[in-house]
């Protein structure tokens, strides 16, 4: 009996510890956001920092470029999960194996990789202007979401009879952009959803590529913050911590609308 | 512009007819993807990888990996390993702790959804917000730092903890670390099936006997699998080490990404093979990691 005991002892011991650590961070950092104002408690720094003009407008940027990506996933995953599921299941392995490499090869070697490849001598000199490079970070967080999106999308396409759906379709005479359009993507808009919002909660924030192309996004904006000020790094890591919380809230909300297409963490 | 707009042509390629005599050029649907993943993923590291074994000439050379050994580089190469030794070590084992004690300590059921959850929050809270939630708990004027000098006499800092430090950055990867491993060994954990514990008691085994001769041969592949995995993501994160220590600490990410920004090294093709040397750690934690995955999921499988 008292090994029983003992046991659920030692599990509240490893629970209380875990909450221990990861509880203090949490309140650490919001009761140090509270400080900047001498002897009490105010909400100062957030003031400051949400009213800098960089913040809003890196912020807006890193929405712009997070919604972008979500766009441009979108439309290479869907497309390209359909088809291999109708048509091309020996390439399955390839594929996936393609969206899985964004894990194992570093982000930072990527872009480091784009900075050489689209270099304003190249053939394709997209970091030569904003607007090049604009694009260049597009794809770049596009080829980093391809491993959450890709299997998300797969996911949600496994729950669908696809060739049925397709044949169906196609007897009353739709073509494939309308099969795409209006039968498929809607089935797996929970997916795509789910897809879309770790995206955005990954883009938000990415400071790598943003760093080394130069561009004004929120993640050097935040580093830039947290080399030079006191109370307002703070505050921008309680703005983060929320919006991600936000996003893999909603994430979780709409996996519980349809079961069957819940992304599980496979990292 | 070309990039964003070849998508919506997949749909265009392969004609509306998938008669057998056309089934060849079916592979043309995912030519949109596949020239993305060339354009954006393949070409950029081959690139690099090529670049390492390039002298600026652009002949064939192994001097910029022989170039690696100084010791310089091999001192930031052994400090970037033994932090995600350490990181994904001890990510393991308290992941591991917490995971069991969920699934197997007998805590109520309403514990594990919130956990869970909250694994998955945090594993993606990495980067540039999560080094300044550490700065402000122990950082020299953390609330934890002040709470231990002032509540309990101990300055921590007097004892030779800084933030911007091994430990420190240790200790910070945790954040992130503890719930990816929480989040892949709590199914492995659901896999051990009762019958088992139960057939080794039948047979005599007693608790620890249990666990070295049944469970822990089975979770090893996971445990041993989850580590590199962990090992990979801490070998691989910048954000987080330079928001915490700027420069301070060379770290290879550090040194790769000041290399990018300056060429500090003074040779680019140096540049190069210091991130060919990145590739190839990450290759070997991510091939240890799906090849143990594999022959976990034969015990998983329910």
């Amino acid at each position: 009996m008292s090994f029983w005991r003992s046991k659920r002892f030692w599990s509240w011991v490893a629970l209380s510890f875990g909450v221990l650590y990861f509880a203090l961070p949490l309140i650490g950092t919001f009761e140090f956001s509270l400080r900047m104002k001498r002897g009490e408690y105010s909400f100062e720094a957030y003031r400051v920092i949400l009213g800098d003009p960089r913040f809003q407008a890196t912020f807006l940027y890193s929405v712009l470029m997070a919604l972008l990506t979500i766009v441009v996933g979108v439309l290479l995953v869907v497309p390209t999960a359909y088809w291999v599921r109708l048509k091309l299941p020996r390439w399955r392995p390839v594929v996936e194996f393609i969206t899985l490499l964004p894990l194992i090869i570093p982000a930072i070697v990527i872009v480091f990789g784009y900075i050489r490849l689209y270099n304003t001598s190249s053939v394709l000199p997209l970091t030569g202007s904003a607007f090049g490079t604009d694009i260049l970070m597009v794809c770049g967080y596009t080829v980093l979401a391809l491993p959450y999106m890709y299997r998300a999308v797969d996911t949600g396409l496994r729950t669908l009879d696809v060739s049925t759906l397709t044949e169906a379709a196609e007897s009353l005479g739709a073509g494939k952009i309308t099969i795409l359009a209006k039968i498929i993507l809607p089935n797996v808009l929970v997916a795509i959803l789910s897809g879309a919002f770790l995206t955005f909660a990954i883009v938000i924030g990415e400071f790598v590529f943003a760093a080394l192309l130069n561009r004004p996004a929120f993640g050097p904006f935040m580093q830039l913050i947290g080399a030079n000020r006191a109370y307002e790094p703070a505050a921008l890591a309680v703005i983060a911590f929320s919006i991600t919380w936000l996003c893999m809230g909603l994430m979780q909300l709409v996996t519980r609308l349809q079961k069957h297409t819940q992304v599980k963490p496979f990292r | 512009m070309s990039a964003i707009a070849e998508p919506t042509g997949v749909a265009k390629t392969p004609t509306s007819n998938p008669s057998k005599s056309r089934r060849s050029m079916a592979w043309l649907g995912i030519l949109p993807f596949l020239i993305f993943a060339l354009l954006f993923l393949i070409l950029p590291t081959l690139n690099i990888v090529v670049g390492a074994f390039q002298n600026p000439a652009g002949e064939f050379t192994f001097e910029n990996i022989q170039k690696l050994l100084q010791p310089s580089i091999l001192a930031s190469y052994w400090i970037s390993i033994k932090i995600s030794v350490a990181s994904a070590f001890l990510g393991c084992l308290i992941g591991f702790a917490i995971a069991a004690a969920i699934v197997l300590g007998g805590l109520p059921a309403w514990v594990r959804s919130p956990i869970m959850t909250f694994s998955g929050v945090a594993s993606n809270f990495a980067g540039v917000p999560l080094a300044f939630a550490f700065l402000a708990t122990l950082g020299r004027l953390g609330l934890v730092t002040v709470l231990l000098r002032e509540g309990f006499g101990i300055n921590i800092y007097a004892y030779g903890f800084n933030i911007l430090s091994f430990w420190g950055l240790t200790l910070t990867y945790l954040f992130f670390q503890i719930p990816l491993m929480i989040l892949i060994i709590t199914p492995a954990l659901d896999g051990l099936k009762r019958e088992w514990r139960e057939a080794a008691a039948i047979l005599g085994a007693n608790g620890f006997q249990y666990w070295s001769m049944v469970a822990l041969p089975i979770l090893w592949p996971a445990l041993l699998g989850t580590f590199a995995l962990l090992f990979a993501n801490a070998f691989g994160a910048v954000a987080t080490a330079y928001a915490l220590t700027g420069s301070s600490l060379s770290i290879v990410p550090i040194v790769l990404f000041a290399q990018i920004r300056g060429d500090v090294l003074q040779d680019p093709h140096l540049g190069y093979a210091l991130a060919f040397g990145m590739i190839v750690v990450t290759i070997i934690a991510n091939t240890l990691y799906l090849w143990m995955r594999a022959r976990s999921e034969r015990w998983v499988k329910s």
